[in-house]
């Protein structure tokens, strides 16, 4: 499906798609870029997106974005995950960079923006903690000044990629005795500072790609504070905002079922009762995601009138997830008794992986997408969300 | 409908809770996971020493008589604590065959090393393109005097690594989909121009490709019945594998609910949402349902009766999503721990995947269920 298009908006399309093809680093086409890839590997075609100037759709020209309309920055996000390009580390220029041009002072704009665009910063989100999942209102870690100081102790969870990053940008309490929501300051932190303590969490599914970090008495200079104190909410509301929009997933989805289709009709004989039963699955799951792309272009066509979209966010994020897990799992079904196989981690190629080469990634994704229904905002909290905001519940 | 069991039987049960409560914990697993062997020799010693390994099999051939209904109670127990031996695979599957088609003089030569704990088996019927299907076979076997020869390769067999002998489904006849040209053979594992490239399950265990180029094994059986003879123990290893699922069942609505109590957010327990509730009763009501099936299979089994093979397809169905349904809420009750390998709910999401492959998945066997309606 596709917008209707003006010819300038076609042309800008074209370009995009030649770029891509030109450009996008062979060593980035592994069986799976979260895990298989180093980090100076994943930065390769970031690098190559900022000496293009296109690295920060979203940002503001004045910040280093390249200022496209609505429609364009749209017509980017589909055309880069149709791709199945790598997108550029959303902690950092999804986040973190948004919420310092927002919120953040000059000194602070002109230390960090130019170094997120960069690639030269890779920042990781130090929002939840043991106690505080859904309910992140109430994180517990504390920031006590002194002097030109925050001290900071606390225990952050679920922190994506930290083993890479440089800066985490942490929700921390400076005001145990106000009301959970205003107490809550947004600080920036050295991830080399003296107290910082990074400790992987290894998933079903074998890899490594969240972390524990812990903080002791880490000093955290005042220069470090974005905006008010004691207002971090409202900014870690915006940032969350910006998170979920980009779940709709819609070209990911469509790259995993157009490789289901071949898994499909190289496993399973076309005589196979099983065969008709996969193509009634795959074009169930197929019209969801034509279904949720609909949506997604018409939210973006009143963006694009300047309507707000209000929560649309929590309803991409809901089926956007569930329908990467019903493909993961097809996929999964479908390579039948290789289906056992699962890689080991860290991948290597010492190691023994049965069967077709198109399966040998199906057990791991199959298993790492259960997050996608627990992260960013549980799907039964993007739920209530929608209850509240939209029903009027 | 809820068994009676005979003392006996609970004798059994309570004895295979205790040996597990007190040798078997989440950790110890996880030592042996990580081990070399990835199994506990030892613990398996200890699993014959009970008597387990002679449980089901008939007192003829030295065993205790207890059939389907003692797997059936070990089997929900092996499925609480994750147990990785290959009970299943040596004794329900190895063991059913060779009691089932074995000559005297292979009875006696086998079951008694099962029996002991001193010999590992298990069966390699899947091939590269045989899905779920025992007809789909290409591997071939010649007679070669009193032997034959096998030649071919098998596909995904769990526990192969680990095995001492194994039983072989081979083309003696026909072509790819002839139904009557399917023989059994036991194999040495360690035979000539046998070669294994073992690797890692999803569930932690091990399994193997393997290929045969000429390797010499003996006729389990008569030629040609090796399709009706799968088919039977395919029943017998669903009874025990939907006992196994209903006991990892078991422990994840256990394991959410106590979660639900204590997990705090929003100031109360998680389980004060009205919509988390709702979801572990459907948890319940799918464990529950599972249950009562998976005991009426496993009768039926004991009982030999006609028709078992279509609850048997029937049964890995619907325990087979409903499996799917608890494993999936208890990862998305626990939230982010429930990802985690540190804890043991992925281990069970993990456990009843696999099982819902093996031997078919659920909607192989819900499409086999309606195949086999006589009134359809």
């Amino acid at each position: 499906m596709e917008l209707a298009l003006s010819a300038e908006d076609a042309a800008f399309r074209d370009e995009i798609r030649a770029f891509i093809a030109e450009n996008y680093p062979e060593e980035m086409r592994v069986p799976n870029p979260e895990t298989d890839l180093s980090k100076e590997q994943m930065l390769l075609w970031h690098r190559i997106l900022h000496r293009k100037g296109w690295i920060a759709p979203l940002w503001p020209k004045e910040y280093g974005g390249p200022g496209w309309s609505i429609t364009r920055r749209f017509i980017f996000e589909q055309e880069t995950s149709r791709a199945g390009t790598l997108p550029p580390l959303a902690f950092s220029v999804t986040m973190v960079g948004p919420v310092i041009y927002t919120f953040g002072n000059e000194a602070q704009k002109r230390k960090f923006l130019p170094r997120i665009l960069s690639g030269e910063d890779w920042w990781c989100q130090g929002y939840s903690e043991p106690g505080s999942g859904s309910d992140l209102a109430t994180v517990r870690t504390k920031a006590v000044r002194d002097g030109d100081h925050y001290i900071i102790n606390g225990h952050k969870t679920w922190t994506t990629l930290a083993q890479h990053a440089d800066w985490i940008f942490c929700l921390v309490r400076t005001d145990p005795t106000a009301r959970p929501q205003s107490g809550i300051s947004f600080l920036l932190i050295d991830m080399k500072s003296p107290g910082v303590t990074v400790r992987p969490i290894i998933t079903i599914d074998g890899s490594h790609e969240v972390n524990d970090v812990f903080l002791e008495d880490v000093r955290v200079p005042v220069e470090n504070l974005i905006g008010e104190e004691n207002k971090g909410w409202t900014y870690a509301k915006f940032l969350l905002g910006n998170e979920r929009t980009s779940m709709a997933g819609i070209g990911r989805s469509t790259r995993y079922i157009d490789k289901l289709k071949k898994i499909v009709k190289a496993e399973i004989a076309a005589d196979d009762p099983a065969h008709l039963e996969f193509l009634r699955d795959i074009a169930r799951v197929e019209l969801d995601v034509l279904a949720l792309e609909a949506t997604e272009l018409r939210v973006v066509a009143q963006m694009a009138r300047g309507i707000d979209p209000g929560p649309a966010a929590s309803l991409f994020k809901i089926r956007g997830t569930e329908i990467f897990q019903n493909i993961t799992e097809l996929t999964h079904r479908a390579i039948g008794n290789y289906g056992l196989a699962i890689r080991e981690h860290p991948v290597s190629a010492n190691h023994f992986m049965p069967g077709p080469d198109y399966g040998h990634t199906a057990s791991e994704k199959y298993l790492n997408s259960r997050k996608l229904s627990i992260y960013g905002g549980s799907n039964e909290i993007q739920r209530n969300i929608i209850a509240k905001a939209v029903l009027g519940l | 409908m809820d068994i009676q069991f005979t003392e006996e039987q609970e004798l059994l049960r309570s004895s295979v809770q205790r040996l597990l409560r007190d040798q078997y914990d989440f950790e110890a697993r996880r030592k042996i996971l990580g081990s070399e062997d990835g199994l506990s020799r030892r613990q398996w010693r200890a699993f014959a020493e009970l008597g387990l390994l002679a449980a089901p099999f008939s007192e003829d051939t030295g065993g205790l008589g207890g059939g389907p209904l003692s797997t059936m109670l070990i089997m929900e127990e092996f499925g609480r604590h994750l147990v990785v031996e290959p009970f299943v695979e040596t004794v329900v599957l190895a063991g059913g065959l060779i009691e089932q088609l074995g000559s005297e003089a292979q009875k006696q030569a086998c079951i008694p090393d099962i029996i002991a704990g001193t010999k590992i088996w298990t069966l390699a019927w899947t091939e590269k393109s045989s899905r779920f299907d025992f007809v789909n076979v290409t591997t071939g076997a010649l007679r070669d005097g009193e032997d034959y020869v096998l030649t071919g390769d098998k596909s995904a067999v769990i526990a192969a690594p680990w095995a001492d002998y194994l039983i072989v489904s081979a083309r003696t006849s026909g072509h790819r989909h002839d139904r009557g040209g399917v023989s059994l053979f036991v194999i040495d594992r360690r035979a000539a121009n046998l070669d294994l490239q073992s690797f890692k399950t999803i569930d932690g265990r091990r399994a193997a490709e393997i290929s045969l180029r000429g390797v010499r094994g003996q006729l389990l059986g008569r030629e040609g019945e090796g399709v009706p003879a799968l088919e039977a123990c395919r029943d017998r290893a669903i009874g025990a594998l939907c006992a196994e699922a209903v006991g990892a069942m078991s422990e994840l609505n256990s394991a959410t609910l106590e979660y639900s109590k204590t997990r705090k957010q929003f100031g109360t327990t998680i389980g004060s949402f009205q919509v988390l509730q709702h979801r572990m009763v459907d948890m319940f009501i799918a464990h529950q349902e599972a249950l009562s099936l998976m005991q009426h299979l496993n009768l039926s089994l004991n009982t030999g009766e006609a028709g078992v093979a279509r609850l048997a397809s029937g049964a890995k169905s619907k325990i087979g999503y409903a499996g799917r349904f608890v494993a999936d809420q208890a990862v998305q009750l626990h939230g982010g721990m429930g990802m985690t390998d540190e804890l043991n709910i992925g281990h069970y999401f993990k456990r009843i995947s696999s099982i819902n492959i093996q031997f078919g998945d659920p909607a192989y066997h819900l499409l086999r269920y309606a195949q086999l309606d006589t009134a359809a």
